[in-house]
């Protein structure tokens, strides 16, 4: 019995590129250690489309900060893609950072300074990457969201949602298997935050999985799944309506 | 990688110009300081070493004197104590190169309606290879010069011009020096001043005997007022000093422990302390100024401080997106060292174009070695590394998800 559950756990591991057991997250306060994360345990399958709610302080921005390998947990499993992030030199986890995920951010965090083919470009520098390839890989990914006609503006001569679609580029240039977008609607307004759901649920299409964390309903929609946060536990994981599972244990409630 | 990283520090530096140049003007003053004291120093330093070789190499002169009369003694070299025969014994020590009887005294002389009050110097054709005095027309006197006293003369470029002008040749012309004709043989080199600024060139040399007998003809028959000694080396210098005195205390009949009546100088060693105290003062001079590079290092410390806190949430970015820890610190290492380059690059321009100045408006003499642009090159891309490596390591171990939040 313990045996099987062993084996199931390692086909678990394989088919999951995210499989988080038992994770706990503090943070030091000058009145003691104030836990955010209490004993979260989630799985996410390769190609899932996976949206994480929840109100302020309930955890969900930490726990998206652990699972981008920005942040660790103070006790707890996290295999990313077959790894143990915990295991992992600070080099290794800069390289999972560049090549395995991509961010988007609600505040689309890009360099002011630099044009948006160099933006997009960023991350190929540090995968040692040479310039002509660079630039010629970015444009691609600039006419894919639709702004080829941009690739030498700054970020501030374009729109919000034309900033966002430059910041999604830049996360898919080292082609990841894992989109984590944290509020990425949060600054758009209704239209320009549909047309960025949109290119998500492409993207999605394509083999990408994507973890996005919202507080609007109507963006959760779009994902297969949703996971709800409350007071550092997952309190709700639900198929949205016209889904079809793919993990049996995880659709539990916890 | 490293290609890219260049191209982005120098954005960095282009995107806010007015502070960078700031940052960089600290760097310009130290080094074109550097350059410029150096160049001062080293100038100074080579014109003195210039001086004594002019003077001539590993030099003793022995004077006469100083004589006491009724228990006063008087200065050195008024007595006439030494004589030829002794200048012909010091020539028979080992280790002596050359050896130079030397009688002295001021004439007039005169050319047609011109006249000249000058040094005449009585000595041997050997004072010339001893003092590396070449000619620059005509030619030297010769031993039998000496043995017949003949009336003839080597003028120095001064006394030529004074009394014949620029227009005559004065090799083969007859002046009269106290009264007397002599024939002007040749032509002295010029040789500039001395190191306490006496001009050598106004001078003429006569054979040792003609300036005796014919001269200055109220001495003690054979008497010389110095006699100049050339070492063979450097190192054989304090034997040499210490033979010369046996020899002459012998001669003299001094008995051990009365004083001489002759003194021995090493002009050598004279010369040697003026070219220390030139190169101690432009070691003093470069370390003076080395101070401000110092300051500008500083500069780009506190320039680059500022920087990283203002970058922070690019540093976030960036880490969010693979950069690793010595990704993040070469990008603002190399961003220091850069600054510093071009600001040396430019600082030495002005270092090199100031001291070229200062060369033309003060005629002091400007040694530019490429040494002293190697070294300030150096030093400035070294406080570079070093100044800039605090702020960098701060930037690279920044947490990115405070970096990230940070506004």
């Amino acid at each position: 019995m313990q045996n099987q559950q062993n084996i199931q756990n390692n086909k678990a591991t394989k088919k999951n590129v995210i499989d988080v057991s038992g994770l706990f997250k503090e943070y030091q306060t000058a009145a003691g250690p104030f836990p955010v994360l209490k004993d979260v345990n989630l799985r996410i399958d390769n190609g899932d489309y996976v949206a994480i709610m929840g109100p302020s302080g309930s955890g969900k921005s930490t726990f998206m900060n652990i699972l981008g390998c920005l942040d660790k947990p103070t006790k707890g499993k996290y295999i990313l893609d077959g790894h143990a992030v915990a295991t992992m030199e600070e080099n290794d986890v800069a390289g999972v950072r560049n090549k395995t995920i991509g961010f988007v951010f609600q505040g689309f965090n890009l360099l002011s300074r630099s044009s948006l083919l160099d933006n997009v470009a960023l991350p190929l520098v540090y995968s040692h990457i040479d310039k002509a390839e660079r630039h010629a890989r970015a444009k691609v990914l600039l006419e894919k969201v639709g702004l080829g006609n941009h690739i030498n503006s700054r970020p501030n001569q374009i729109s919000g949602g034309q900033q966002q679609r430059v910041a999604i580029a830049r996360a898919l240039i080292n082609n990841p298997r894992l989109i984590l977008a944290d509020e990425p609607t949060g600054n758009l307004d209704s239209v320009t935050s549909e047309e960025i759901m949109a290119l998500f649920s492409q993207l999605n299409k394509e083999g990408i999985t994507i973890v996005l964390v919202t507080h609007e309903t109507d963006i959760a929609e779009h994902a297969k799944r949703q996971v709800r946060f409350l007071d550092g536990k997952i309190v709700q994981d639900t198929l949205t309506n016209g889904h079809v599972s793919t993990n049996n244990e995880s659709s539990e409630v916890i | 990688m490293f290609s890219a990283m260049l191209g982005e520090a120098w954005h960095a530096m282009g995107a806010n110009r007015l502070r960078t140049f700031l940052t960089m003007l600290g760097m310009v003053i130290g080094v074109s300081a550097v350059v410029l004291m150096m160049a001062i120093g080293q100038g100074a330093e080579a014109s003195v070493k210039r001086s004594i070789s002019a003077m001539g190499s590993n030099l003793f002169v022995v004077l006469s004197g100083p004589p006491r009369v009724a228990g006063a003694r008087s200065a050195t070299g008024n007595a006439p104590s030494l004589n030829v025969k002794d200048a012909n014994a010091i020539g028979e020590l080992d280790d002596v190169a050359g050896v130079a009887p030397v009688t002295m005294g001021k004439s007039q002389i005169v050319y047609g309606s011109n006249n000249w009050n000058t040094d005449i110097i009585g000595t041997t054709p050997s004072y010339l290879d001893i003092r590396s005095w070449g000619l620059s027309a005509g030619y030297a006197f010769s031993d039998s010069d000496i043995r017949s006293a003949t009336r003839v003369a080597l003028i120095g470029k001064t006394v030529a011009q004074n009394i014949f002008g620029e227009d005559i040749d004065p090799v083969g012309k007859t002046i009269r020096i106290n009264q007397s004709p002599f024939v002007i043989l040749g032509m002295l080199d010029s040789k500039g001043q001395t190191l306490d600024g006496r001009d050598q060139d106004d001078t003429i040399i006569v054979p040792l005997t003609t300036a005796q007998r014919k001269l200055f003809g109220n001495q003690l028959p054979g008497s010389v007022r110095q006699i100049l000694v050339q070492a063979e080396s450097d190192n054989v210098m304090s034997i040499l000093e210490e033979s010369m005195n046996g020899l002459l205390n012998q001669r003299h009949n001094i008995r051990e422990g009365a004083d001489s009546d002759f003194s021995v100088r090493n002009l050598t060693a004279i010369a040697n302390s003026a070219a220390e105290t030139a190169r101690t003062m432009s070691l003093l001079l470069g370390a003076i100024a080395s101070v401000s590079l110092l300051v500008g290092g500083i500069g780009i410390m506190n320039i680059m401080l500022v920087s990283v806190t203002e970058r922070t949430r690019e540093i976030g970015i960036r880490m969010a997106i693979g950069a690793r820890q010595r990704d993040i610190l070469l990008q603002f290492l190399l961003e220091a060292i850069m600054i510093s380059i071009v600001g040396c690059l430019i600082g030495i321009g002005i270092g090199v174009g100031g001291a070229v100045l200062v060369g033309i408006f003060t005629q002091a003499e400007i040694i530019i070695s490429s040494e002293s642009v190697l070294i300030a090159f150096s030093v400035a891309a070294s406080i570079g590394v070093f100044f800039g490596f605090y702020p960098a390591r701060m930037a690279a171990m920044l947490n990115p998800i405070e970096a990230l939040r940070y506004q």
